[in-house]
């Protein structure tokens, strides 16, 4: 046998976290090979040109958590960094009417104020207290989680730092951070709104990529996690990386390349190698053994503790946690190729209603209904669609005058109580199309293709268990101190020198690369003592 | 009144927001749409257009043209062949910068200059004192519109009705016909981007524009104001008169003033010492390269990215990202040692969204002008005077190979 290449570091899984993590380690001077099982690197965030000249966001579609500093610390910008505006909002209604917000606060005040003049304060009022919450929290966010269980002095007094810090917030943002721990995100909104389009609006930030209606009490913090990300320092605002997500993570590839990092795709994992507690290696499922002292794990939580390892070596507790982890997906995504643009009853010719999001769900009873069907084991017949005409934002996605939409879905159950989803998918597609051509008729016509994603898909393409988009759900019993499980969500393992880096560990899923820069301080931060 | 340009027919209805503001006394639209930003993504992500068209305009023709040009333009004008556009200055006897803008000759002999501000009689006045010289200039700043179209998807655009720009060399000057009307072609621009400029006749300004919005179509061609433009211009390491450096002949003081070498021009005169031109200020400027006494050197200041976030931070509020773009002065001062020790100032200020840093164009003394040098910029938080660290970096801060590439396929 050969004698098995070495390296100091592997990281297992080239999805956007693990790219981030595998940039630091190589920027600190560790030879990093980041070992991928497709043949690209990307994980969920992936662009692919599915039809000659239609590029599609496969999977996750926008930008907002990314950490600033991590653009700062690896370059990116240097590497071709660019993320587009997604200026507007359009959600229509049930009845012809619609929201359409953009950049403007005046405009949207009058725009709000067509439907409710109370709702149009109160929407600024809410934006401004959410805004001030998630300042309030970001520096949490971009730290190390305390252990709440190490009795360690540090751990200790981490942990009281965090309640001291929690008492001292600003009485007006704690109560709202109380409210958002306590209540569902409709609660919320009731007490600030009375327009179910607005409602409905705000409300969809409560149930993306998560098993839980908009009246489930979970709902308020997907809400609140949705809004800690920025746009050029503008709170809660979005953004479309130039090429889509694929194309953020080419410049993720470009940068740990340049820090002199290796990828290696087509080399999926089978096992970490561990001898007395201590990681050494990995082996490939095509039985290539490579070296490494340090290996960092950028898959879920599942894969980490009871794939990549024998759960019989990890501490009861932990795999009891693991196992008790909720993944449930409840997300799909159909991609559609098209000729035109589509067209607003109303508002024909207009493109810049697609600049950005669209956004179909238009109250919290129609959000409910189609949580009703999750619930009883099948998907959404009138789903709630986030969508994005990339293409009026980054003409480079398809051929001139032609456009794409990435339609996200909820809710599409993992497990299907009566089905399944190869029987299933082409359904899905005809409810997706028929759902958006209900409110923009002759949808239909405009179609040239459509890629439909099932989470069975994203849990078979991408390897996030159960297809849940976020690598676990964002419930505060997996959460922060939580995240993927208490004591263990400092990015370490039982295992020494084998370390956990996806979106299953804090801050959590988006693509925020969170994950993985923490992951990489702790690393560092171990190495040096 | 104000006056309007040849395209405002066209303009008027583009004009999302309202608002318009006065350019050497044409009405011209700041933004189009509510986000200045789009419309600068427009500029590095697909094209845009923009309507220059409120430029002074002169065209210089008779046997003598070039001859009065080598005589007042301080960059040497023999470098401006038939077909090809110079960046160029003129300066006043001690060697003090009028103005800037750009000569094109068009045709053997025949000269097109823009310049920011009123400079006819001026240059008619040179012209008078060359005795018996065969040179006309006229001002013919009504007779033509100017479109800039910029943005990396500009060749796709401009490909499509009509051959003269594939290719078009870096500030290369072509003749064409558009929609069968005489245009002329520069690949030039003041974004620091692939981008061509286009002079139109005034009466051809409706036929011309909606040429260009038809071809631009899907390749989400936007229509940018004043705003976007001075962004893209930051980031290119582009001055503008009136913000960056004034006009030597309305000063009152020396300490308004600026030479060409003070303003980051001194690649100009190069070849000042084998080229025996005789141009106004040359012996001022010769003096100054030589005995070193410029008292300034212009730099590109990136801010330091930490140190930005922190001072608001520590504020309790978020720090200004977005759309900040400033011609407001901002002190710098040499770091250490003494608090509060002046040392120059910037001109221009954007938090460049593209680059993820705020940047800005300032003065500094020699001793602090290399790069890598570390001062500290003034800001204000919550109304109160604070330092952050800058470094002075290189310019342009943003440079695509798209912006000099030959382009002669059809890809970008």
């Amino acid at each position: 046998m050969p004698t098995p290449e070495t390296y100091d570091a592997i990281v297992i899984g080239g999805g956007h976290n693990g790219l981030v993590n595998a940039g630091y380690l190589a920027k600190a001077g560790l030879n990093t090979l980041v070992l991928e099982r497709r043949h690209l690197v990307g994980g969920a965030a992936i662009t692919e040109e599915v039809v000659p000249g239609f590029k599609f966001t496969t999977f996750s579609y926008a930008l907002s958590l990314l950490r600033p500093q991590i653009v700062q610390d690896l370059e990116l910008v240097k590497h071709g960094l660019m993320v587009l505006p997604m200026l507007n909002t359009f959600q229509p209604g049930l009845d012809g009417e619609y929201l359409f917000l953009g950049p403007d606060a005046d405009a949207n005040y009058h725009e709000i104020a067509r439907h409710s003049i109370e709702d149009a304060e109160a929407s600024r009022e809410l934006d401004h207290l959410i805004s001030r919450l998630a300042r309030a929290l970001k520096p949490w966010m971009d730290r190390i989680p305390p252990n709440s269980l190490s009795s360690d002095p540090t751990e200790v007094a981490a942990m009281a730092e965090l309640r001291e810090y929690m008492a001292e917030l600003d009485p007006e943002v704690r109560e709202l951070m109380e409210k958002f721990t306590s209540c569902s995100a409709a609660e919320i909104l009731d007490e600030y709104f009375e327009t179910d389009l607005v409602k409905g609006l705000y409300a969809s930030s409560g149930i993306i990529g998560s098993k839980v209606g908009p009246r489930d009490k979970e709902s308020a913090l997907v809400w609140l996690f949705h809004k800690m990300g920025d746009f050029d320092g503008v709170p809660g605002q979005w953004g479309f990386h130039k090429g889509g997500n694929g194309g953020f993570t080419q410049v993720l590839a470009r940068a740990l390349e340049d820090f002199g990092g290796t990828i290696r795709t087509e080399a999926a994992v089978e096992r970490v190698l561990y001898e007395d507690g201590r990681a050494v290696g990995v082996s490939l499922q095509d039985g290539t053994v490579i070296n490494a002292d340090l290996v960092v794990s950028a898959l879920d939580p599942r894969q980490t503790f009871t794939r990549l390892v024998d759960p019989d070596d990890m501490p009861p507790d932990l795999v009891r946690h693991i196992t008790d982890y909720k993944f449930q997906g409840s997300a799909a995504k159909v991609n559609f190729a098209l000729s035109g643009i589509p067209q607003f009853p109303g508002l024909e010719g207009r493109e810049d209603i697609y600049m950005g999001f669209t956004n179909i769900g238009p109250s919290i009873a129609y959000l409910e209904e189609a949580f009703a069907d999750c619930k009883a084991g099948r998907f959404s017949r009138r789903p709630f669609l986030d969508c994005c005409v990339q293409s009026t934002i980054d003409p480079d996605m398809t051929p001139p005058g032609k456009h794409i939409m990435s339609a996200f879905v909820m809710y599409a159950p993992y497990h299907l109580s009566e089905s399944d989803w190869e029987t299933e998918r082409e359904n899905l597609g005809d409810t997706v199309q028929s759902t958006i051509e209900e409110f923009f008729p002759g949808f239909s016509d405009l179609v040239l293709h459509r890629e439909i994603i099932t989470p069975l898909d994203i849990e078979r393409l991408v390897g996030l268990s159960e297809g849940n988009i976020f690598a676990g759900e964002l419930f505060e019993s997996q959460l922060f101190l939580n995240r993927p499980a208490p004591g263990w969500n400092q990015y370490r393992t039982p295992i020494e020198g084998y370390y956990q880096c996806g979106s299953g560990t804090h801050p959590g899923g988006c693509v925020t690369g969170g994950p993985g820069w923490l992951a990489a301080q702790q690393i560092l931060g171990d190495r040096a003592d | 009144m104000p006056r309007t340009t040849p395209f405002q027919s066209r303009l008027e209805p583009l004009n999302h927001t309202g608002v318009w503001k006065h350019w050497s006394g044409y009405l011209v639209a700041p933004q189009y749409q509510y986000s200045a930003n789009a419309e600068y993504y427009s500029i590095r992500n697909s094209v845009s257009v923009l309507d220059t068209s409120p430029l002074f305009k002169y065209r210089f023709t008779g046997t003598d043209a070039g001859s009065l040009l080598e005589r007042v333009l301080a960059r040497d004008i023999g470098g401006c062949g038939v077909g090809r556009a110079q960046y160029t200055c003129w300066c006043d006897e001690r060697g003090f910068v009028l103005q800037d803008g750009v000569v094109m000759q068009v045709a053997p002999g025949e000269y097109w200059l823009t310049a920011a501000e009123p400079t006819l009689r001026y240059f008619r006045n040179i012209a008078r004192e060359m005795t018996g010289a065969d040179v006309v200039i006229e001002d013919v700043s009504a007779d033509f519109g100017i479109l800039a179209l910029q943005g990396p998807h500009a060749h796709r655009v401009i490909s499509q009705l009509t051959d003269a720009a594939t290719p078009l060399k870096y500030f290369g000057v072509a003749q064409t016909r558009l929609e069968g009307c005489e245009v002329t072609v520069s690949r030039t621009g003041y974004t620091g981007d692939l981008g061509y400029e286009l002079w139109i006749r005034a009466e051809d300004a409706g036929t011309i524009w909606d040429a260009l919005m038809a071809a631009g179509k899907g390749h989400n061609i936007t229509p940018i104001g004043t705003t976007a433009l001075k962004m893209a211009r930051v980031e290119a390491g582009l001055l503008l008169m009136g913000a960056d450096f004034h006009m030597s002949r309305f000063a009152w003081v020396d300490a308004q003033r600026e030479t060409p070498n003070e303003l980051g021009w001194g690649w100009m005169f190069r070849k000042l010492a084998e080229d025996g031109r005789t141009f106004i200020g040359r012996s001022a400027i010769e003096a100054e390269l030589e005995q070193g006494t410029s008292r300034w050197k212009t730099v590109g200041l990136a801010v330091d990215w930490d140190d930005y976030e922190r001072v608001f931070t520590d504020a309790g509020i978020l720090p200004p990202r977005h759309e900040v773009y400033s011609e407001s002065t901002m002190s710098i001062y040499r770091r250490g040692g003494k608090e509060w020790d002046y040392a120059g100032y910037a001109s221009s200020f954007l938090t460049s969204s593209l680059l993820r840093k705020p940047i800005a164009l300032a003065k500094l003394p020699l001793d602090l002008a290399e790069t890598g040098s570390e001062v500290d910029l003034e800001v204000a938080v919550i109304r109160q005077p604070k330092n952050v660290l800058a470094r002075v970096a290189r310019m342009p801060f943003f440079n695509p190979p798209r912006k000099t590439a030959l382009m002669n396929g059809s890809a970008a």
